[in-house]
């Protein structure tokens, strides 16, 4: 591809402002006293800190991992504050919320305020460490769903905490979920009780706004027997020099016949375009747990953000006629990496996944595909399509795919699919003549690329997201 | 309307085009016939704006120069091109695409754009008139269309673009007899006398259905003979050889 492709790439971050807040922050440092310290803050019972300090030891003996094909610095993780978050606490109303702060969720297009609440969807939204107001509550409760904080739910209902949390993602399981088990500040929690399908998405804004931290979400879902809940989450950051980590754990559960659909349009701040300096290193820990018969996960993720993606969104399918599904759309454009996919695990009969995987790279992006399924001994009948497409723009990206196949059950049937396709000039050439400008005819092209994924985001958000794309790709070609 | 003065172009230091003159006035076609290679398509792509070429001389498009603007520019002046080999865009929609077009038209035109619903019993109307089954408009564009369906696809885009001037580079080409018919139809509705067009064919049958104002001969980047359409006839029976001296 020639001319009109290599021009310069040069995109803008729309989410780059830095808020002035007034902030409780930890001293940068980690070590048992500051892991003390935050559950001391978190008034958290002792079993919590005691989960905390057996995941710092278990971390204290791991090695980072550099099997991803990402290339960073070491991180020094003794430069990092573990906690930061706004002053003023305790809050009961939005009307306590500070000004500044509700500023930013209007500037992020987060429906806090009343007029947006009309749109049916609950949200909390994370700033720094803390979670700042939770919306809908009442009408929730009123079919007994708890959406709330984490560290409240740590609070109100420990006896769920104590009987999910580590079940699905172990302390032990790799070195940034131990990380996250020991440090980790906030988060949500959903309880969707039995036969309930929950009245309303549930949403969770995260935003990293202090420097020289880093965001430690913990997320923990159940869904019990029967029950169905949509789920989205929303991140931003602003634009620093600095690279910020971000190790979140999710964790989810389903129960029989339940459902969870969890989706994720992730925006951190991707680094300056033109140096690639700066940006979030996302380092994300995914897993849902079909713990019984018919149960149903489907990870949709929108990953156009961050300087470095690691994460893989995955399913263990235990319960026989269990369901696991990932559709995702990565794009890398500029100087981000990303190493991106799903891991299925059959385990039950009859048991059935489905990967849909769309990964787009412009700039000097480089990406990486990297998705597993086991079919295990017992799973009689499994299934698992898999499909997985790159498309490149301009010549100095990267797309790779690593599939890793293990099947232990001859009755399995596997498909796998997978294609490579460019933004051709005579596509370009084709739409100008047209009559169509060159940005939209690599939006037209790119969003026909994506629409399997976008159609399973929620309608709202699968606009949101083909505007997210249409931004991150500006200027990419033309 | 259109108005070729001396255009030499070459592509990497190959000379394709060597000096072609070239007026069209509103309301006439102008027909092209001329030997495989002999920069028929050149021309035509030098027309819509195609990057690529090294081109000496004057094209004019209403008195103005179109030299030095983007395809995309031409375009919504009124300039269409069928192409020869029409281009596949997978994943994406042709009633979606062919929307985007109309749009990205009435909008440089300052007209209020279509919403879905009224493009679409536009193009419900349109795609009677090429003779495609309406099951095309949700298909990808041109994606797994045969020869003669993805040129039935360019008229549709002609028919709903309304372009000024149009530009049919083989269009004919591929087409079975009926289809030929039903198309060279769409196109004559399509005449009238503020559009100009530019007809390239290697078919005297073509020429019967549009009845073209001027027959150009072209051998080897140049318009060696100009005459109406008993030059077509003849080069159909005679070939080209007779030509060159
Ligand atoms: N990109 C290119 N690089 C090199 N040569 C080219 C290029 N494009 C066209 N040519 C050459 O220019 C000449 C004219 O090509 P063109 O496509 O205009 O012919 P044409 O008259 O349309 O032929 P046909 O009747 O077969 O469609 C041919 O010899 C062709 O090989
Ligand atoms: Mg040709």
């Amino acid at each position: 591809m020639s001319k009109i492709i290599e021009k310069a790439i040069d995109q803008e971050y729309k989410y780059g402002f830095v808020t002035d807040i007034e902030q409780d922050t930890l001293p940068p440092g980690l070590n048992e006293d500051v892991i003390r310290a935050i559950s001391e803050i978190k008034n958290e019972p002792e079993f919590m800190l005691k989960w905390r300090l057996k995941s710092y030891r278990q971390w204290l003996k791991m090695e980072e991992p550099t099997w991803a094909k990402v290339d960073y610095p070491p991180i020094d993780y003794q430069a990092i504050s573990y906690y930061s978050a706004p002053k003023k606490k305790e809050l009961n109303s939005l009307d306590e919320v500070d000004p500044e702060l509700l500023d930013t969720y209007t500037k992020l297009g987060i429906p806090l305020e009343e007029q947006k609440m009309l749109s049916g969807v609950a949200v909390d939204a994370v700033f720094d460490s803390v979670s700042v107001a939770t919306t809908f509550k009442d009408e929730l409760e009123k079919h007994g769903v708890i959406f709330c904080p984490f560290s409240e739910a740590v609070q109100s209902h420990p006896e769920l905490i104590k009987k999910y949390l580590g079940t699905v993602v172990p302390h032990t399981d790799n070195y940034f979920a131990a990380l996250n088990s020991a440090v980790f500040t906030d988060g949500s929690f959903v309880y969707i009780p039995k036969g309930v399908r929950c009245p309303m998405e549930l949403s969770t804004y995260f935003r990293i706004n202090a420097a020289k931290t880093g965001q430690f979400e913990r997320t923990l879902i159940i869904a019990d027997e029967g029950s169905y809940v949509s789920y989205l989450e929303g991140c931003t950051a602003p634009m620093r020099d600095e690279n910020q980590l971000h190790a979140a754990v999710v964790e989810l559960v389903a129960h029989e016949d339940a459902t969870i659909k969890y989706s994720t349009v992730q925006n951190w701040y991707p680094g300056d375009p033109k140096t690639g300096k700066g940006g979030i290193y996302n380092f994300v820990t995914k897993r849902g747990a079909c713990l019984e018969e018919n149960s149903k996960i489907s990870w949709t993720q929108v990953e156009t953000g961050s300087a470095i993606t690691w994460k893989y969104p995955s399913c263990i399918l235990k319960g026989d006629n269990s369901v696991g599904e990932f559709y995702s759309v990565a794009l890398t454009n500029n100087f981000q990496q990303a190493d991106t996919g799903t891991k299925m695990v059959h385990l039950g009969k009859n048991t059935k996944s489905t990967i849909i995987s769309k990964g787009i790279s412009a700039g000097k992006g480089q990406q990486t595909y990297r998705g597993g399924v086991k079919i295990m001994k017992n799973a009689d009948n499994a299934r698992n399509y898999s499909q997985c497409d790159s498309m490149l723009i301009g010549e100095q990206c990267g797309a790779h795919t690593f599939p890793y196949i293990d099947v232990r059950n001859p009755s399995a049937q596997m498909e796998h699919e997978a294609s490579t396709s460019s933004i051709g000039e005579d596509q370009i050439y084709y739409c100008n003549q047209r009559g169509i400008s060159t940005e939209d005819a690599v939006s037209l092209i790119v969003n026909g690329f994506c629409k399997e994924v976008f159609k399973e985001l929620p309608m709202e958000f699968a606009v949101e997201a083909q505007k997210l794309m249409e931004v991150s790709l500006e200027g990419a070609v033309g | 309307m259109l108005e070729i003065k001396n255009l030499h172009v070459s592509i990497d230091n190959k000379k394709i085009l060597k000096g072609i003159n070239l007026t069209i006035i509103s309301g006439e076609l102008h027909a092209i016939m001329g030997r495989n290679g002999s920069g028929k398509s050149t021309l035509s792509h030098v027309i819509a704006g195609k990057e690529g070429y090294e081109i000496e001389g004057e094209i004019l498009f209403n008195g103005e120069s179109l030299l030095g603007k983007s395809p995309e520019e031409r375009a919504l002046a009124g300039i269409f091109m069928s192409f020869q080999y029409p281009v596949v865009i997978s994943g994406v929609n042709n009633t979606y695409f062919l929307k985007a077009a109309l749009n990205a038209k009435l909008k440089a035109n300052g007209q209020p754009e279509l919403d879905a619903m009224d493009f679409l019993s536009l193009i419900k109307e349109k795609i009677k008139l090429v003779g495609m089954d309406e099951s095309y408009l949700s298909r990808n564009v041109n994606d797994g269309f045969s020869g003669g369906e993805k040129k039935q696809n360019e008229i549709l885009q002609l028919l709903t673009l309304e372009p000024t001037f149009a530009i049919l580079d083989e269009t004919d080409s591929g087409l079975d007899i009926d289809a030929l018919k039903i198309i060279a139809n769409g196109v004559n509705q399509y005449r009238n006398s503020e559009r100009g067009i530019l007809a390239i064919t290697h078919y005297q049958r073509l020429l019967d259905y549009m009845k073209p104002d001027v027959v150009h001969a072209m051998i080897d980047g140049k318009i060696v003979k100009t005459g109406d359409m008993s030059l077509a006839k003849e080069l159909e029976k005679k070939g080209y050889s007779w030509l060159i001296d």
